[in-house]
């Protein structure tokens, strides 16, 4: 969740919305409460939320701007900065954090040259940290791209990163 | 010709993360390449429990249980035992002793109820759930029950919210079933915040079916006909399962309009959680729901009276679901027979931190810590001696040696300054330092808090600036008089259990280890070495050999000495990792 993201009044840009998008947003248009699902299946697409979709769901939902940004910066899961095309998360769960969570990543932080939540400059990875993903019986977890890696320790994850990057 | 035999293949999260798939296919693989497919069956199931040891694989009916199974191995599992009937010893538990499921310690002391179907059924094949007198319960309530008869039985069962409050599920149905109104909605609470836990998690992967019934069930009983089901989005799995329960359930007539021909119509949508730990909290889940950010309100009105969309809405988490359709089945009597006075039935732990054998367990209440953590866990890790436990994340508190042998229930906890919580527990060992991991929960619900109130919002932040100030070195008695100031101040005047309970981790860990915190304040250490600023690492010049591991394995390289000649550590770049402690084998690296 970032809230530093200028917004400016108008878009860059009309986006046409892909099909599959539109269709879901056609579909939950009259149920009540939609907003969250459809900002679900927009970063699904995207990989985060981006202003001139934001834009677009505000008319097409008909609910204003403002409100889009309200939920969107109290949801922890919702982003509004394009991530890494490997997204990487690093558990900080109680029982990851008790066996070196924070070491991971301060590891990969040195690997990849970059901060929690920042993307590297071609753009490859990004960095986060979440809350337990359910798997502490294998702490310390990470994800990369979704998938799991248990029982970490800090040597494995330059492999790790080979292994994805350019994947 | 029916199979004889079946392989069970774990696909929990955890195990799906190390090749269960893989392992999966290979086994279906080598079964047909050996043409035993008409007599063996290979399933994938929902969790075992059994996570540290993960990817687990159970063959029946032998219950030959294998642990850290390999790709590789699934060929020699099919040719030696199922072809042959020559367990492979070397993937047993334990060694070649240890053959059978009975015989293994973690699972001797745990009794099934909410688990009863996990590492039992494929969860994406409703068949399976219902040869396991699956949707028996539904069909009994809806044939030959009242509302009245389905609250009767819950109340009789005893059974009290598993989501952390205890609160008796037969009140919250009747408050709902006696508020008037034409549209009810019933709510399964599968948010589970804790982190650090993930009973629920498991439960739903593992079993989804057993939780759409039971809010069928709920529906019946206070009258309504729209269940919403509130997942982590961070659950893909869980989702994935319960979609795919979902479609099967409504085409065999089991959701949806005139469930079996009974006129009853009841159906159940998915909701997405964001990743917010307070929509955990029943009103700010229904603001969520609602689409909208996920801040509480003021209770009363309860959601019991005034819910989702201005509706009398039941809320429960998953597991006090889960156990609904065995509570029909076998009737509440049966339920209230197990557990302690106040306490019935069995609860659902996710076992982790410093224990040998981490993983989901379920046990009857009144099962004290020490059979937990020492029986079933296994012991500690590596070991080390034990130093607390931790029920409740976030909102509960640490239970230290001397009480392990109080049998857990709701008052129990309660009485010990922490509480029963989702099911989190959390094992600490002497490395674990008690302040650190304080701040640690505090600076979890600093970021969790939602802000609307400001002695939570304020409070929280001011809390985990004191841990912090102890943790490096600037603590004075002040600090702890003024956390206990403003752990008072947020647990009266919050607006919702995040705020109020906050302070509660703290607080208990204040009565049990203040000696700890003492040390921090006083004399500047850290016992466990955990807070890197109050810790200096040293050689001990007539212990070191010289043997060069400590200088090789320091990461900033600031450890200098001649092979055979004592080491010396350059304090002003060292940045006190314990690299160096871990490392040596000689006890000449000195922490203090
Ligand atoms: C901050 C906060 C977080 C909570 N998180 C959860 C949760 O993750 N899962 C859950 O079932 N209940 C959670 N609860 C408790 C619920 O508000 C609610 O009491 C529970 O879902 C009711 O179901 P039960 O009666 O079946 O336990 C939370 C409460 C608070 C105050
Ligand atoms: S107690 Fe905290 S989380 Fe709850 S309403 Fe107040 S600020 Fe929000
Ligand atoms: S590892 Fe121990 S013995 Fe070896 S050089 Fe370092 S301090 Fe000396
Ligand atoms: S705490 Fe990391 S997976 Fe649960």
């Amino acid at each position: 969740m970032e809230t530093n993201e200028p917004i400016t009044a108008l878009p860059d840009r009309t986006i046409e919305l892909p099909e599959d998008l539109s269709r879901f947003i056609e579909e939950w248009k009259t149920r009540p409460g939609n907003l969250i699902m459809v900002l679900h299946r927009v970063q699904e697409h995207y990989g985060y939320v981006p202003r001139d979709v934001a834009f677009e769901v505000a008319a097409r939902l008909d609910v204003p701007l403002a409100k889009i940004y309200g939920v969107v910066t109290f949801y922890h899961f919702f982003k509004l900065r394009k991530p890494g095309r490997h997204q990487i998360a690093v558990c900080m769960g109680t029982a990851c954090y008790l066996k070196g969570g924070e070491d991971l990543i301060k590891e990969l932080e040195t690997i990849l040259g970059i901060g929690l939540n920042q993307t590297t400059a071609d753009g490859e990875f990004s960095i986060e940290a979440v809350r337990c993903i359910g798997c502490c019986g294998l702490a310390p977890v990470l994800t990369v791209d979704g998938q799991v890696y248990g029982r970490l320790t800090k040597d494995q994850l330059a492999d790790i990163v080979a292994k994805h990057r350019g994947g | 010709m029916p199979y004889s035999q079946f392989v069970l293949v774990c696909a929990g999260t955890a195990c799906d993360s190390c090749q269960s798939r893989e392992i999966y296919s290979r086994l279906t693989a080598a079964v047909r390449s050996q043409g035993l497919e008409g007599r063996v069956q290979v399933v994938r199931t929902g969790c075992f429990g059994f996570c540290a040891q993960g990817p687990v694989v159970k063959v029946l009916p032998d219950e030959t249980f294998y642990v850290q199974v390999r790709p590789e191995d699934a060929g020699e599992i099919v040719a030696e035992h199922l072809a042959k009937g020559r367990p492979v010893k070397r993937l047993l538990y334990g060694g070649a002793g240890r053959a059978a499921i009975a015989d293994i310690p973690f699972y001797q002391k745990q009794f099934r109820i909410v688990l009863r179907n996990c590492g039992v059924i494929d969860p994406e094949n409703i068949e399976e759930y219902i040869a396991r007198e699956g949707y028996e319960a539904l069909a009994t309530v809806l044939t030959s029950m009242t509302p009245e008869d389905v609250i009767e039985q819950v109340r009789i069962s005893g059974l009290r919210g598993r989501g952390g409050a205890g609160y008796p599920t037969w009140k919250k149905w009747t408050f709902t079933k006696n508020a008037d109104s034409d549209v009810k909605y019933v709510i399964c609470n599968a948010d589970e915040g804790d982190p650090g836990a993930y009973m629920d998690r498991s439960t739903l992967e593992g079993d989804p079916h057993s939780v759409l019934e039971a809010m069928a069930i709920a529906g019946y009983a206070v009258g309504a006909h729209q269940g919403y089901i509130y997942i982590r989005a961070e659950y893909p799995l869980a989702i994935h399962r319960l979609e795919v329960a979902l479609r099967q359930a409504r085409e065999l007539g089991l959701l949806g309009r005139d469930i079996l021909g009974t006129g009853f119509d009841f159906d159940v949508e998915l909701r997405l959680g964001a990743g917010a730990f307070v929509c955990g909290e029943e009103t700010a889940l229904i603001a969520s729901i609602e689409g909208h950010r996920g801040m509480p309100v003021p209770r009363p009105p309860y959601p019991a009276v005034r819910g989702l969309w201005g509706r009398p809405t039941v809320i429960n988490n998953v597991e006090t679901l889960a156990n609904i359709p065995v509570i029909i089945l076998k009737g509440g009597a049966w339920f209230a027979s197990i557990g302690t006075e106040t306490s019935k039935g069995t609860k659902v732990f996710a076992l982790t931190g410093k224990v040998n054998n981490s993983g989901l367990i379920e046990v009857p209440m009144g099962t004290t810590l020490r059979e937990i953590i020492f029986d079933i866990g296994g012991g500690i890790k590596g070991g080390k001696r034990f130093k607390a436990a931790q029920t409740g994340g976030p909102s509960g508190g640490v239970i230290p040696e001397s009480f392990l042998d109080t049998p857990i229930d709701y008052e129990s906890l309660a009485k010990l300054g922490s509480i029963m919580g989702s099911g989190g527990l959390i094992v600490m060992d002497e490395d674990d330092c008690i302040v650190d991991v304080n701040k640690f929960y505090l600076e979890f619900t600093v970021d969790e808090s939602c802000g609307k109130c400001a002695p939570c919002r304020i409070g929280g932040r001011t809390m985990f600036n004191l841990l912090t100030d102890i943790t490096e070195g600037r603590g004075t008695v002040g600090h702890i008089e003024q956390i206990h100031t403003v752990a008072h101040a947020m647990q009266k005047a919050s607006l919702c259990g995040l705020g109020q309970t906050a302070p509660n981790p703290v607080l208990s860990s204040l009565t049990y280890f203040g000696e700890e915190y003492r040390v921090h304040i006083k004399e500047k250490r850290c016992p466990s070495g955990r807070c890197r600023a109050l810790v200096t690492y040293t050689i001990l010049a007539d212990k070191c050999i010289g043997c060069t591991l400590c200088a090789r394995r320091c990461p900033v390289n600031c450890i200098r000495g001649e092979r055979r000649q004592p080491h010396v550590i350059d304090l002003s770049r060292c940045i006190k990792c314990g690299e160096c402690f871990k490392a040596c084998k000689f006890g000449a690296v000195q922490r203090s």
